[in-house]
């Protein structure tokens, strides 16, 4: 095969263009030649004879003259068993190999493969010739670590197709063929390993359903407030230090889902280091096994390449996408899609287009909401079911949602959690704000106790406003009582401590019983002498309340102090 | 031998294009003219056109200026003989030494791979409490203090580096006055610390993008040590002046500014220098403490901005204090858990306490009449600005968390706090704790709940 090759005629930053001669398309990859190292790129715009590429490395060194190689084909993932527990960058190059090879710097140029080809996988056939099998069809099983991983028919392949022949069990690698389709062009030989490219969704399923299934992810305000669903989507946007990553953190530990892929973008490597360090030593409850054996992370931190960045949200994506396949819940932490949008403004910036707001380019809201879309749940060929949930952080300039990549997303996802700098500074942790955040999936908790807890909570906050201008002794008894009870429920319900064992994480069945508490003090009719009095109670009962928050559910302790704030509200309660 | 140009097309701001072949993007010229000698650096290539920023800017540049490319990028020399030595951004002596020419090393080199990452989790100690205990500083740590014009930043700077326990002190002056230059090197020399110091320094008067190589340069070298197990702190003042650098390049070179007129890329060309901090596992670490001025003293400009969402954290200098609200240690839990199990409940609870305070501090600035527990809330408040906030406090971090219950206990009843029993129980000051219950008036059930 002859490889086409192109020149280069100029140098802007990231952004190479090249002169070429034969035909090359939207989105190919290139490889910038400098010296002995070849610089992965993809074609972004292409005017005559002439091609933009975004080069995904450092750019120091190359010159014009310089040589282009067109390799005709998208910038691809490679798919297959040994992907979970792996550390790739944007590109998916494996981070922890580079390091072996290179020590502590990351050198450019070096691409390695994704998949380890040297593993031996423990192969059992589920498919026998004859059988008629379309793309997504289960062909056989591997072991990976807590799962059985699916060796489909590659999603790439249209229509139907015979089954020829299919490996027996034993141990391959994910390159040997493991099966033979024909259908009417030939015989394909099929291998555990696919290639797939990022920017296209795959969609070997049956149908796509509607997010209706809660995916708990054991933080109080989340579930109970503002739900996250099963093939949902939500975002997290926050003035810097709101505490965005730390909530993505919890999440991605916490959450009722089988695989987590970390998109560590464009923020700081540190926050990395902190998961691929303590995952695989901390335990899942749920398996038995580290978390580390249920993630991926995909990390192309702020100083490593910028154009980088936008494609490691797509390699995230469709690695998620990929064990959706399965039939597996999926979820995909995004941190920070604003940065990814730079990578976007950047280039963009480069190619001299006409900016939108705060210069971002046109179709920025495109881009995103196309990013958003590839998250759902869907009906497998097999009738079983598998999602991606997508939950990404917006990092917006001064902090005002106001800007664009906080509207262009907020357009598209089914949970909106603002955080608050209010808040964090108040260290009312986790910063969302209960009364801008909103979120259109079901809750765990009846929707009528639900309604009159936030009825509390903005009565409560209008109260707090009045007492600004009015002062205290011009507030009611009956106003200053709805203030109290809905910082009591502000401190201990919405507020929960990260860093507690037992606090740090509350099940569906503990923040039910905890909210039904909640419901019977939020309702209660309370009489007081005077408002110190009332400020003082509901002190000690948030005290009690903290208390029983870190004891472990149905413990003596647990039992004991529930008694004990039962015993209080009756102390208190009118007509008791 | 390299070629020599002559022919610049265009001169513009501290950018000239001159028409040139095999040049490498990023290389390095020497733009020569009567006027003088100056460093440059392609910033674009496009045909035969090749754009240059010129370091030691334009003024007096002829057209036919000679342009000679060097066939390298930006380098700076790597030395045991650099420490108590003090040069300009582009590593030219400032004390009148002799000049370093040998055991050049790149700058902007490639960054760390973060699987070769550790956690951080050795604290730096101050001895100033709302560090130690608010917000611990950490090694490998990125920090700013955010601060404005005329507040003691620089001082605080220097305070730290002297209390700090490192091995090498990497001064980045950029902009910095004639007079904060000779007073870190007075004070650093006052102290015996200059002899593990280097100092960078592009001054107020310097040409403007000379200043862009200060960052560069400083880490370079920093990391480098840091390599062969040095613990090394990079202190950089003020930021500020870079991004301004910045701002001025991407301007001439007609880029579409952002926001405010800075570019795009700010957030990455910031970031680009903060995450080198680093801590090496099985060698040194490389912690990076720096000034940002904030214009206007709005946090929400584009340099404040895009640092905070940069660093690992912030210190608010103001009026010669540092804030409790808006600073932040993000790394502070990497250390406090292990320092004294009061540490993490003092912190959180008295900054909960003090955010209160200031509520009622406003209550009682409209002149609205203050609750028995807004009075105790106010006295709190004055006694933690005392014995906390102010900069003069120089205690170690134990002794701070004692003075922190005195004070709770000073002002409130044990249940007021909203602090765990387990630890009231283990700290909270028995005498004390009488007075204030003496002070409320002993209401019923106050001193029955906290036994
Ligand atoms: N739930 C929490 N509990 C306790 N502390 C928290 C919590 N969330 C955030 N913090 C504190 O706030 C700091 C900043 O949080 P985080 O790093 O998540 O902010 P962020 O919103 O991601 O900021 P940036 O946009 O700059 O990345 C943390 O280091 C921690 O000290
Ligand atoms: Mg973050």
């Amino acid at each position: 095969m002859t490889t086409k090759t192109g020149r280069i005629v100029g140098v802007n930053g990231n952004m190479v263009t090249a002169e070429f001669d034969l035909a090359v398309h939207q989105n190919e990859v290139a490889y910038v030649v400098v010296e002995d190292l070849r610089l992965i790129a993809e074609v972004i715009r292409i005017r005559g004879r002439y091609a933009d590429l975004q080069v995904f490395e450092d750019t120091s060194g190359l010159r014009v003259g310089g040589r282009i190689e067109f390799a005709d084909e998208m910038l691809s993932v490679e798919l297959g068993p040994g992907l979970l527990t792996q550390i790739y960058d944007g590109l998916q190059n494996p981070l922890p190999a580079i390091a072996e090879q290179c020590g502590f710097f990351l050198p450019k140029g070096l691409q390695v493969v994704a998949l380890p080809r040297e593993t031996e996988w423990d192969f059992t056939p589920k498919a026998g010739p004859g059988d008629v099998v379309q793309a997504g069809d289960v062909l056989g099983t591997v072991p990976e670590g807590i799962f059985q991983h699916w060796v489909m028919v590659p999603f790439a392949f249209q229509g139907s197709y015979r089954v020829v022949s299919v490996a027996a069990a034993g141990s391959y690698h994910v390159a040997d063929e493991i099966a033979v389709l024909e259908n009417e062009d030939g015989q394909f030989s099929v291998s555990m390993m696919q290639k797939w490219p990022v920017k296209r969704p795959i969609r070997a399923y049956a149908e796509r359903m509607r997010p209706s299934e809660q995916l708990v992810t054991k933080m109080r305000i989340l579930d109970t407030f503002f739900p996250v669903a099963k093939g949902g989507t939500y975002c997290i946007p926050g003035p810097f230090g709101a505490g965005k990553t730390v909530l993505q953190q919890l999440i991605s530990r916490h959450a009722d889902a089988d695989v987590v892929i970390i998109a560590a973008c464009g923020e700081r490597a540190g926050e990395v280091v902190e998961t691929l360090r303590e995952f695989p030593v901390l335990m899942d409850p749920r398996t038995g096994h580290s978390l580390m054996e249920r993630t991926v992370i995909i990390c192309n931190t702020s100083s490593m390449p910028v154009a980088a960045r936008e494609a490691s949200v797509y390699t995230a994506v469709t690695i998620a996408e990929y064990y959706r396949q399965m039939g597996l819940n999926v979820m995909l932490l995004a941190d920070s899609t604003s940065r990814w949008a730079q990578a976007l403004r950047e280039m963009s910036g480069r190619l001299e287009e006409i900016p939108g707001e705060e210069a971002f380019p046109a179709y920025l809201e495109s881009v995103i909401a196309a990013f958003y879309e590839r998250a759902g749940i869907v009906r497998l060929n097999d009738g079983s079911v598998g999602s991606v949930t997508i939950g990404g952080t917006v990092s917006p300039a001064g902090g005002d949602f106001e800007e664009p990549v906080t509207q262009s997303t907020l357009k598209v996802v089914g949970a909106f959690h603002g955080l608050s700098r209010a808040r964090s500074d108040a260290r009312r942790y986790p910063a969302i704000d209960p009364l801008d955040s909103w979120s259109k999936y079901p809750s765990i908790v009846p929707a009528d106790e639900l309604a009159r807890a936030r009825k509390t909570l903005r009565d409560g906050r209008e109260v707090q406003e009045m007492m600004k201008v009015v002062e205290e002794a011009g507030t009611s008894m009956e106003d200053f009582i709805v203030y109290l009870k809905a910082e009591y429920l502000d401190a201990v319900y919405l507020q929960q401590d990260a860093y507690d064992a037992v606090d740090g994480s509350s099940s569906a069945e503990r923040q039910k019983h905890v909210f039904d508490v909640m419901s019977k003090i939020v309702t209660a009719e309370l009489d007081f002498p005077e408002k110190d009095s009332a400020r003082r109670f509901f002190q000690t009962l948030s005290q009690v309340t903290k208390d029983w928050n870190r004891s472990e559910m149905d413990s003596p302790e647990f039992v004991s102090l529930e008694g004990r704030i039962h015993d209080m509200l009756a102390e208190v309660a009118r007509n008791a | 031998m390299r070629k020599v140009y002559h022919e610049i097309t265009q001169i513009a701001g501290n950018i000239i294009t001159v028409a040139a072949t095999d040049v490498g993007y990023h290389e390095l010229a020497e733009v020569s003219s009567p006027n003088g000698t100056s460093l440059a650096q392609v910033i674009r290539l496009e045909g035969e056109h090749v754009t240059l920023q010129v370091f030691a800017g334009t003024r007096g540049i002829p057209t036919n200026a000679e342009v000679r490319f060097l066939g390298r990028r930006l380098m700076t020399p790597y030395a045991d003989a650099l420490l108590g030595r003090v040069f300009t951004g582009s590593g030219i002596p400032r004390d009148g030494g002799p000049r370093l020419d040998e055991n050049l090393i790149e700058i902007g080199g490639p960054p760390v791979n973060p699987a070769r990452r550790i956690i951080p989790q050795k604290m730096i100690r101050t001895g100033i409490p709302m560090i130690d205990i608010f917000n611990s500083l950490v090694e490998s740590q990125k920090l700013p203090i955010f601060s404005v014009a005329g507040e003691p930043y620089n001082e605080l700077l220097a305070r730290i580096a002297l209390n700090a326990e490192v091995d090498i002190i990497v001064l980045g002056g950029m902009g910095l006055k004639y007079d904060d230059y000779l007073y870190f090197r007075d004070t650093l020399e006052e102290e015996g610390a200059l002899s593990r110091s280097i100092m960078y320094v592009h001054t107020a008067s310097d040409p403007v993008v000379e200043c862009l190589l200060v960052p560069d340069t400083c880490l370079a070298v920093a990391e480098k040590f840091a390599l062969e197990g040095k613990r090394v702190l990079v202190l950089l003042s003020d930021m500020t002046n870079f991004a301004d650098a910045l701002k001025e390049v991407a301007i001439t070179m007609e880029q579409i500014p952002s926001n405010r007129g800075y570019p795009g890329d700010l957030y990455s060309q910031l970031a680009a220098r903060y995450e080198k901090a680093v801590d090496f596992e099985g060698a040194g670490s490389l912690t990076v403490l720096a000034v940002t001025t904030m214009p206007g003293d709005d946090v929400t400009h584009p340099i404040p901005d895009n640092t905070g969402y940069i660093t690992e954290g912030q210190f608010y200098l103001r009026n010669g204090r540092i804030e409790p609200f808006g600073s932040l240690s993000r790394l502070k839990q990497q250390v406090n858990a292990d320092t004294r199990e009061d540490h993490r409940t003092i912190m959180n609870t008295m900054i909960q306490l003090y955010a209160a305070f200031k509520e009622a501090l406003e209550k009682q600035s409209m002149g609205f009449r203050m609750s028995a527990w807004d009075l105790k809330l106010i006295k709190y408040g004055g006694l933690f600005e005392d014995k906390m906030m102010d900069l003069s406090v120089n205690i170690p971090l134990e002794r701070a968390l004692d003075v922190g219950w005195d004070i709770l206990a000073e002002c409130f009843a044990p249940e007021e706090t909203g602090i765990p029993t387990r630890l009231i129980e283990a700290f909270w000051p028995a005498k004390a704790a009488v007075v204030a219950v003496a002070e409320t008036g002993g209401e019923d059930g106050t001193v029955e709940q906290a036994a």
